[in-house]
């Protein structure tokens, strides 16, 4: 690294000419987003120019283009179903693995190394493992265009995400305390939502602002599933796909509105992202 | 942190307990807050995986309900020799190999700029993360229309600037458009796993190397570069499972055209549109004996962590 140099001559020196390359590299990776940010409030003439019209004037008409101004399908009820299929599923991702993250953790059963393991070998298990039974199941059982079945699907899908976050939240927990209440004789629903839940609150928040995350991404079950009536947000974008003569403003409002949801649970969850991501292997 | 701490003192309960008459139920009462997650999770996930062999051995196009029958390996073998699907392989391959190592490479040198403090650095840190935090098919579209668009996309806008050339990105080199724009999206993820990496680093034998007259370099090759390997194994693993599944970048970029169908685009058009359920079932199963010969490294490498994690506590 250019960095032993520079560190010989004056660490403080050093320093700052390579936070100024950071800066350059956080600037280069947000310029797309900074781009279709500023495309999203540009007129359709002014966002398909070349060379770039930086400067050009500002108007909500992509927004209101997107919104079905212009006679297009209104969005509203794709981002209708992505909001309950992913706040569904995570409440009920959360039901799930709070009881199962305490049995490995806090009160564990024998081999819980092992059913933990098991939780995350069912992570690596592909998508389209599964994809065409779940189909055919959902087509004889008349489930298909049914925003239940994405529900319980994506439970599934985040699930061992958040029994593993959870594991690592609850055995950060002084089992004293636990038992302090339990022979206080209190019950284990009472144990979990009055002992356990408050302190274990913060790591619960940021498990579910991630489960939601992945839900409201999820393009091929969406895509699979539902149709006319069950579609969810991703699904909607899809139809941006094959270009439209201009309109570029109206894909960036697109990908913006529904992007932001995302953007608002990463930052919230940032601190506790990487633990997430890597199902809690990193914390 | 204290997974141990709490694991072993309350193990002996469990165990001391069998000399009761309620043994056994205490036993249950334990296992019981487990169950409905477990039996979710079998029922939900690996039923239909069972599912996908048992239909991997049939000749079934849906189309053709009446003439379905047991073909034996037969699926499998259309798989592996059939060109296209043949070529499909090698794509998923290509394709995940390129994405996982550009993106770890890169997020090792951010990694390594934000592990140093400087003004801004939090703001920076948000900057890098917000790829990740695009939803998939709106930053494919966005790769797709506003910065690939040949006549007024961004990037031919800036060498527009300078006077460069025009090309067009997709139609000229469709799989490395689809994989720089992966990469965009992944390395904040290789990132952040890293950085996590670089901050556990023991800060004292650190001081101690600098202390006694170590270079940057000498501290990278031989301290920080052996604690990270792990971190490089976890996120390329994770990066290889996350990737190896993508489709919702093919299938907005490209839809599979040029030559970048990967086997998920593959399994999802050979059902979805072609019907060839059968097919579909052996690929999708070819897909499974991949990822588990990746996930087998990864579990391992999860466990090592999480075991170090336990036995630091």
């Amino acid at each position: 690294m250019s960095s032993t140099a520079v560190r010989t001559r004056g660490r403080f020196r050093g320093g700052a000419g390579l936070g100024l390359v950071a800066w350059l590299a956080g600037i280069v990776f947000f310029l797309p987003i900074a781009w279709m940010a500023l495309t999203s409030f540009h007129s359709e003439t002014d966002a398909a120019t070349n060379p770039p019209s930086w400067g050009a004037a500002l108007t909500l008409d992509g927004y209101r283009e997107f919104f079905g101004a212009g006679g297009g399908a209104s969005p509203w009820p794709a981002l209708i179903n992505s909001t309950v299929a992913s706040v569904t599923s995570t409440l009920l991702v959360l039901v799930l693995a709070l009881p199962a993250a305490y049995a490995l953790s806090i009160r564990p059963v024998k081999k819980w190394t092992d059913v933990l393991f098991f939780f995350l070998s069912t992570k690596m298990l592909p998508v389209v493992a599964g994809l065409l039974p779940i189909y055919l199941f959902a087509k004889n059982a008349g489930m298909l265009d049914n925003i239940w079945l994405l529900v319980i699907l994506y439970t599934s899908m985040n699930l061992p995400i958040a029994v593993w976050m959870m594991q690592s939240f609850l055995s950060e927990i002084p089992v004293a305390v636990v038992e302090a209440a339990q022979i206080d004789g209190a019950r284990l629903p009472t144990v979990l939502t009055r002992v356990v839940a408050p302190i274990a609150l913060p790591g619960i928040a940021a498990t579910a602002l991630i489960c939601f995350i992945f839900s409201w991404n999820e393009l091929l079950f969406a895509r699979v599933l539902t149709g006319v009536v069950a579609e969810t947000a991703p699904v909607f974008l899809t139809g941006f796909i094959t270009s439209q003569g201009l309109f570029l403003a109206k894909v960036c409002a697109a990908s913006l509105v529904i992007s932001l949801p995302v953007l608002a649970a990463g930052f919230a969850a940032q601190d506790k992202l990487v633990q997430g991501l890597s199902l809690g292997a990193v914390k | 942190m204290t997974a141990t701490t709490t694991a072993p003192a309350a193990a002996p309960q469990t165990s001391a307990a069998p000399h009761r008459p309620s043994a056994r139920l205490r036993a249950w009462a334990t296992r019981a807050p487990l169950l409905p997650a477990l039996i979710f999770m079998i029922v939900v996930t690996q039923l239909p995986f069972v599912a996908t062999l048992v239909i991997s051995f049939f000749d079934w196009n849906s189309l053709y309900p009446d003439a379905r029958h047991f073909a034996g390996l037969a699926n499998y073998q259309e798989v592996l020799t059939d060109p296209a699907l043949r070529k499909s392989v090698w794509t998923t391959v290509l394709l995940t190999v390129g994405v996982v190592l550009a993106s770890l490479v890169i997020g090792l040198l951010l990694a390594l700029l934000l592990d140093r403090r400087f003004r801004g650095r939090a703001v920076v840190r948000t900057l890098l993360i917000a790829p990740f935090l695009v939803v998939p098919v709106a930053a494919a579209l966005l790769w797709k229309h506003v910065l690939y668009n040949p006549e007024y996309g961004l990037l031919n806008g800036l060498l527009h600037y300078v006077g460069g050339p025009q090309p067009d990105w997709i139609s000229g080199t469709p799989l490395l458009a689809v994989q720089a724009a992966l990469v965009w999206q992944w390395t904040p993820f290789m990132m952040l796993i890293l950085l996590a990496g670089l901050q556990s680093r023991d800060q004292q034998q650190l001081e101690a190397a600098r202390v006694d007259g170590a270079s940057d370099w000498q501290i990278f090759v031989h301290i920080t570069l052996p604690h990270l390997r792990r971190y490089l194994e976890l996120g390329a693993l994770l990066g290889s499972i996350y990737i190896v599944q993508n489709f919702d970048a093919v299938f907005t970029l490209t839809s599979g055209g040029l030559g970048t169908a990967n086997l998920p685009y593959t399994v999802y058009q050979t059902f979805y549109q072609a019907h060839e359920n059968g097919l579909a079932s052996a690929a999708g199963v070819l897909v499974v004996i991949g990822s588990i010969v990746i996930a087998t490294f990864a579990l391992r490498v999860v466990s090592s962590l999480f075991r170090e994690e336990v036995s630091r506590a």
